[in-house]
């Protein structure tokens, strides 16, 4: 636990339903999908999957003038106009932003996949770069996001990227955590962005863990359901405001949540294989650095993305660490998996669970399977207690984290 | 000397398709830094670009690098054009 308490005191979002928090938080409690059908992508050989949950067209010229636009790929500019809407809604003004106590922390899986695209194709088939642009690295460097949104909120604090793709944002918000909590800054920009593109949905595909539920792409991902067939990728950013209690009382600020604890666990027995027992101990972790026994855990938001093999390990790990039946489900089914935006956006969700009192269902889940039993899997809107809640997050490559949120500061 | 119209015309849509500029700024004597608000990455694109739009190549690196005016701009492209 750090020397200073961490609470959450804005929110921006940019989703498979649209711009802002507003919009994502409509869809999801009307229960709708955002997952539609990629035709384009069957030109692609051997590429099985042609489902994805893309951010809708939006157009920024109004809010980003074209010398901030130059260097952001779709990712960036997302995470821009999440992280406006998000320090908005906090209140904070430009002097704060500008103050040194502020920092940025948003994490992505890579810098844009589009741009390496559209690089490649130019440079590739005469090996020339004499028609690059002076912002191509800007777009796909891997702290793209972290670095356009300090320039577009002129934040002169830490800047950091966690690119650890699934779990990019949750890295963020549990970094965001530390940085405060250890009084290196007073409140930190922090969050996560992605984009759809067939190249991510290959990393699945490859795998044999992306959806092909062609034929119905508004009843996939299924987390949870017997009849899950894979990840669905989807698009977007998510930020939220962490800031200091201090520092959110001084400036009369409303609190959304309290931060009590993050756990994170490196799982080194498979590059990608889920494993049960890191992410039991990612959550146990969490636990006690939060001071929360089992029975005060009321709500899990899974990470769970749909996969045979993950849903069913971390069914087994949250029954292990919390030992009764806890309600739990996944946002996966809604906006599909954001990877390095699903942390910050999924934790988006979970605070309007803890706002509403109201727990939102798994989509698509008609048939819970067996091997996902030992847990409360909700399947309706359901009205709740909800005061401590946990937040979990996995990604390829080993990485396990939870995050324990309660809903108003004690 | 004047400027060719059609080159004129030419640079000036660059200028204002690149760089999302209001035409009515691009008088001769506007600057393309103080004036219009580029700045070092944008002279690069601007290179880019007008290569691309005039099919030819800006090697004289000393001659872009004095380019102060929208007319410094115009002479270096019809200066270029012409291969003087």
């Amino acid at each position: 636990m750090g020397l200073k308490r961490v609470v959450i005191t804005g929110r921006g979002a940019v989703s498979p339903f649209g711009a802002g928090v507003k919009a994502l938080v409509e869809g999801v409690w009307q229960g709708r999908s955002g997952v539609r059908l990629m035709e384009d992508w069957r030109r692609i050989r051997g590429l099985k999957s042609y489902l994805a949950a893309p951010v809708p067209d939006l157009d920024p010229r109004e809010e980003l003038p074209r010398s901030l636009r130059r260097t952001m790929g779709d990712m960036a500019v997302h995470a821009a106009l999440a992280a406006r809407e998000a320090v908005v809604e906090a209140g904070m003004s430009d002097e704060m932003l500008a103050s040194g106590r502020v920092g940025t922390v948003i994490g992505s899986t890579t810098g844009s996949p589009q741009t390496y695209e559209d690089f490649y194709r130019m440079f590739l088939p005469e090996e020339s770069i004499e028609e690059v642009k002076s912002g191509f690295f800007f777009r796909i460097m891997s702290h793209s996001c972290a670095a356009n949104v300090s320039l577009a909120l002129g934040i002169r604090g830490e800047q950091w990227a966690p690119a650890s793709a699934c779990t990019s944002a949750a890295q963020a918000i549990g970094l965001g955590y530390l940085l405060i909590g250890s009084g290196r800054q007073d409140a930190v920009v922090c969050g996560g962005a992605d984009e759809v593109h067939h190249t991510v949905t290959m990393v699945f595909d490859v795998l044999k863990a992306a959806s092909r539920r062609h034929t119905e792409p508004l009843a996939t991902p299924r987390p949870f359901d017997r009849e899950r067939d894979g990840v669905v990728c989807g698009g977007g950013s998510g930020v939220l405001v962490l800031e200091s209690l201090d520092s959110a009382r001084s400036r009369g600020a409303e609190i959304l949540a309290e931060i009590l604890g993050f756990g994170q666990v490196c799982d080194s027995s498979h590059i990608a294989n889920p494993h049960q027992d890191a992410m039991a101990a990612a959550m146990r972790n969490a636990m006690t650095e939060a001071g929360i026994e089992s029975t005060g855990i009321d709500y899990v938001n899974a990470h769970a993305t749909g996969t045979l093999q993950g849903d069913s390990a971390e069914a087994a790990a949250i029954g292990a660490v919390v030992g009764r039946p806890v309600p739990v489900s996944s946002c996966k089914g809604h906006i599909g998996h954001t990877l390095g935006a699903a942390g910050a956006l999924e934790s988006i969700i979970l605070l309007e669970m803890l706002r509403r009192q109201e727990i939102i269902p798994t989509l698509h889940l008609d048939h819970p399977d067996p091997e996902c039993a030992g847990i409360d899997l909700v399947r309706e809107i359901r009205p709740a207690r909800l005061e401590t809640v946990m937040k979990n997050n996995f990604a390829l490559g080993g990485v396990n984290a939870a995050l324990i949120f309660q809903r108003r500061s004690k | 000397m004047t400027v060719d119209e059609g080159i004129r015309q030419q640079v000036l849509e660059v200028l204002t398709e690149e760089f999302e500029l209001d035409p009515d700024r691009l008088i001769p004597s506007a600057t393309l830094y103080d004036d219009l608000g580029l700045d070092s990455l944008d002279a690069v694109d601007l290179v880019v670009a007008l290569e691309k739009a005039f099919s030819f190549k800006l090697t004289d690196e000393e001659a872009v690098r004095a380019v102060r005016t929208v007319d410094d701009l115009l002479r270096l492209v019809e200066r270029t054009r012409s291969g003087a």
